[in-house]
């Protein structure tokens, strides 16, 4: 049986799903009713200065009848008071010693780094978490993502902090950023213990059109939000895979960013993160869905023969390389289950407006089954992604895998297109239909 | 035991022919909408005899756009909201669905379009500008699907229309036949009332035009004269008894149960005769109408059953039994009553339909239903001289003009009874028909 147990830089859990630091994490009742339900940790509500919060405070992206694939809040760090928040900390753990607690903290001087650093670990936490990272309301005042957009910055606060730290210091990151390794790099600089990411990326989820205003609204008016959930996942296996795969950061990640079920967290460890946390999901959900993920992320370990978290962490990253180093031999193409297609002819019209004109259809009374141009198909994979049949358009390999070319070796052998009009290039001898075919509701 | 008790008010009457395809909300329609995959080409406009570009509409429901979904539909089909309750979506638009090769329920169309066509009907949404008026006159004879739609088309090109009907309500046998259980007699006058009102056609109910001088004067008043007359009453089966009390055309007694609701004549026990929809619908409607035992008979196979397979499981859902390769021989009555239907049966010789010697059996019952095919309307086509084919159907050409060149023919009296969603197709066409003709003169 596959061991679930989760160890970040010395953070014990029981697994690796803990809460994120966020409005699931405000209090100790729901904390412990997290833990009750199966959750290896949490982030407590980023503490620092209480703050007043407006009303009201999210705003979601629905896609068709989905809600919240995309959700963002404009809520600010917890508006209670310091000492409720402690003698809380003390009292989980009280009733779950092998549970990890982390403290969220977000302060501006160095003499409050320093005794809030304190006062959290006098409460009992596990580690500690530097909220580097809220995109919102905090940056304007110097502090939230405003310190991690500035490694500088970043670097010097978490110094402040690692000259009082006794328990092992989480920075957590902003992707508002251009290189997610700069300010990752100024953490392991520090002599951070770990990093997590990704925090909430700004933006605005939409626009009420009756009265022009966007969403969260607020007596009229609106400002921009940190967005999360779902839809922000292929961000944050991004930017995790790229503080992994640099020797520079060389720090455990804690990986976040969409992680609704065991196969986002599945994604995130092998692309590096030693455990994974959790805060929209739960916000759609509840505490409930430890339940599925626990016992998923358990299964396809057992599965792929993985015995423990860390015997996972990374595997999928050496499969991750630049552009430059990925075979030019390599050559799939689209071969459509005719048994299986039902004749919605997606891909037929995805490739003929979309892509590259390699599918058609046959004309014939009662046949909808749509067949693949074999010599205009580049292997893109639009169609088996449209196609809305499990199994029904797969990608088949037509090269003998005999030869391996690359970008980059091409660059070195000076067999890389450099004119306009460079034959070397893609793209030549494909087929293009007639003009008159693209003019049907073109009056002649 | 019938699962249905007889009504006795019409809340009863409500609560046994609830509808079939009720309503959606804003909420199910949104989900509903949102698992449509918008397919090329997609075979369910193919299906739709009106053409309704489908996949659109759906997405307009999906994106909050319903009055472009309304404007969609009507667009292709002025009985929008009628065809979306009472077509056979589960042979049309709904039957060429692609998820049913996945085994996954099709979209519900009919009830997709019920839902955006009935907003726009409550809001009395003005969905379409008219061309101004042209200055010519078209009659239109008949208010029914064909009529009807005939007469919002030509309103559209800038005709003026008046239409004549016999009956006291719009709309034929969408009001008139069509089961309670499909659309209810409010809903059908509602769109009647909001087509009349956004199109501006003039209407004379009660109003039959039947003879030479009538039409002669038409003539004299109308550039065009549509023929959206529909079919006649039940046609006779020819065997003894028919005329007995309590033996009725199954058009008449839908008409009647349609029209009076618990009024209608209904049995203990009910013999329905045939093997098409209306055979299907006067049985169901027995059943629903508190009959305790309802049997429809039909002279060949289960296979050769003209009506839809949904519409025989609808009957049998309510407790109709069916009899195939049975024929009735005699009607039996006592007191100029029915009191049971002397059968034989029947089997297929070579591909002929013959009885089985000394098989005859009687079936007893207190009321006999013909469904067995209505008449045509041959005798006004006489007075008018136009020709129709051996059936009775109206010939027409490609414009739906028939042999007298001012008259133009659409709907049952022209493709000899088909649903309402066809009369709409072909009254449109019609009208276009109408349009190029008075236009070329």
């Amino acid at each position: 049986m596959a061991d679930l147990r989760s160890n970040l830089a010395g953070i014990k859990s029981p697994n690796p799903f803990w809460l994120a630091s966020a409005p699931p994490t405000n209090s100790g009742y729901q904390i412990m009713k997290a833990f009750d339900a199966g959750w290896g940790g949490a982030v407590w509500k980023t503490l620092g200065v209480p703050v007043q919060n407006v009303s009201s405070r999210y705003g979601a992206v629905n896609y068709r009848d989905r809600r919240m694939v995309g959700f963002n809040n404009i809520e600010l760090i917890t508006d209670r008071p310091l000492a409720d928040n402690l003698k809380e900390i003390e009292e989980v753990k009280k009733y779950f010693p092998d549970h990890a607690v982390i403290a969220s903290l977000m302060v501006q001087s160095k003499e409050e780094w320093h005794q809030i650093v304190k006062d959290v670990q006098n409460a009992g936490c596990d580690g500690i978490e530097l909220n580097f990272g809220c995109p919102h309301g905090m940056c304007e005042r110097g502090m939230g993502s405003a310190v991690g957009q500035e490694p500088a910055v970043l670097q010097t606060i978490t110094e402040w902090v690692m000259e009082v730290a006794k328990v092992p210091v989480i920075v957590k990151l902003t992707p508002n950023i251009s290189d997610i390794t700069e300010p990752a790099k100024a953490a392991s600089a520090a002599k951070a213990d770990a990093i997590s990411l990704i925090n909430t990326i700004q933006s605005i989820v939409g626009v009420d059109l009756d009265n022009l205003v966007p969403y969260p609204i607020v007596d009229g008016q609106s400002t921009n939000g940190g967005y999360c959930g779902p839809a922000v996942k292929p961000i944050a296996l991004n930017m995790v895979k790229n503080c992994a795969q640099d020797p520079n950061v060389g720090l455990p990640i804690s990986g976040i960013g969409g992680i609704e079920t065991w196969k986002d967290a599945a994604e995130h460890i092998l692309l590096g993160a030693s455990n994974v946390q959790v805060c929209t999901a739960v916000m759609h959900y509840g505490f409930g869905i430890i339940r599925e993920m626990t016992s998923g992320l358990e299964q396809y370990m057992n599965d792929k023969g993985f015995a423990t978290i860390d015997d996972m962490v990374g595997k999928a990253l050496p499969n991750v390389k630049k552009w430059e180093n990925l075979n030019l031999h390599y050559k799939v193409v689209a071969e459509i289950n005719e048994e299986k297609c039902i004749g919605c002819q997606l891909c037929y019209t995805a490739c003929e407006d979309g892509a590259h004109q390699a599918i058609g259809l046959s004309g014939e009374e009662g046949n909808r089954v749509p067949f693949i141009i074999e010599d205009n198909c580049v292997g893109c994979n639009l169609c088996s992604l449209v196609c809305p049949v499990e199994e029904c358009i797969t990608m088949d390999r037509r090269d003998d895998g005999e030869k391996h070319d690359t970008w980059a070796a091409r660059g070195e052998r000076g067999e890389q297109p450099t004119t306009f009009n460079d034959k070397r290039a893609g793209g030549l001898h494909h087929w293009v239909p007639s003009v008159q075919d693209a003019l049907k509701h073109r009056k002649s | 035991m019938s699962e249905f008790k007889r009504p006795q008010d019409d809340g009863d009457f409500q609560v046994n022919f609830t509808q079939l395809k009720p309503l959606m909300n804003a909420t199910e329609a949104y989900y509903e909408s949102s698992r449509c995959l918008f397919c090329y080409d997609a075979p369910c406009i193919q299906a739709c005899p009106t053409g309704i570009d489908i996949p659109l509409f759906i997405r307009q429901i999906s994106t909050g756009n319903i009055d472009g979904a309304a404007r969609t539909i009507y667009t292709s089909n002025h009985l929008g909201n009628i065809c979306g309750k009472v077509c056979p979506t589960e042979v049309l638009c709904e039957g060429s669905c692609v998820y049913n090769h996945q085994d996954i329920k099709p979209i519900e169309i009919g009830r997709l379009q019920s839902h955006a066509t009935t907003q726009a009907i409550l809001a009395d949404t003005k969905l379409f500008e008219k061309l101004p008026d042209n200055g010519k006159k078209v009659a239109v004879i008949g208010a029914g699907p064909a009529g009807i739609s005939a007469a919002c088309e030509l309103r559209m090109l800038g005709y003026a229309v008046d239409v004549f009907d016999a009956k006291k309500h719009p709309s034929g046998l969408a009001l008139y036949g069509t089961a309670p259980y499909k659309i209810s007699n409010d809903d059908v006058l509602r769109e009647m009332k909001y087509l009349e009102e956004q199109f501006g056609f003039k209407t004379h109910y009660s109003n039959r035009i039947s003879t030479r001088e009538e039409y002669d004067n038409l003539e004299k008043d109308y550039d065009a004269i549509l023929l959206g007359i529909g079919l006649g009453g039940t046609r006779s089966i020819r065997i003894p008894g028919e005329d007995l009390t309590n033996c009725e055309g199954a058009t008449e007694f839908i008409e009647t149960l349609k029209l009076d609701h618990i009024n209608a004549n209904i049995g203990k026990k009910v013999v329905v005769i045939g093997g098409g929809n209306t055979a299907m619908d006067a049985a169901s409607e027995s059943a629903r109408m508190g009959a305790e035992e309802v049997v429809l008979i039909y002279r060949r196979t289960k296979l050769e059953m003209p009506a839809y397979d949904f519409e025989l499981d609808l009957a049998k859902g309510v407790g109709v039994s069916a009899k195939f390769n049975v024929q009735p021989v005699e009607v039996l009555g006592e007191d100029g009553k029915v009191v049971g239907i002397k059968c034989i049966r029947m089997k297929e010789d070579y591909g002929d339909l013959i009885p089985i010697p000394d098989s005859e059996f009687v079936i007893d019952c207190d009321v006999v239903i013909r469904a067995t095919g209505q008449d045509k309307q041959r005798g006004l086509l006489d007075v008018l001289s136009i020709k129709y084919d051996k059936a009775g159907r109206i010939a027409v050409n490609e414009h739906f003009q028939s042999s007298q060149e001012k008259y133009f023919a659409a709907g049952d009296a022209v493709n000899g009874g088909a649903e309402v969603v066809n009369a709409c197709a072909e009254a449109k066409q019609a009208a276009r028909g109408i349009h190029a003709f008075l236009n070329d003169k």
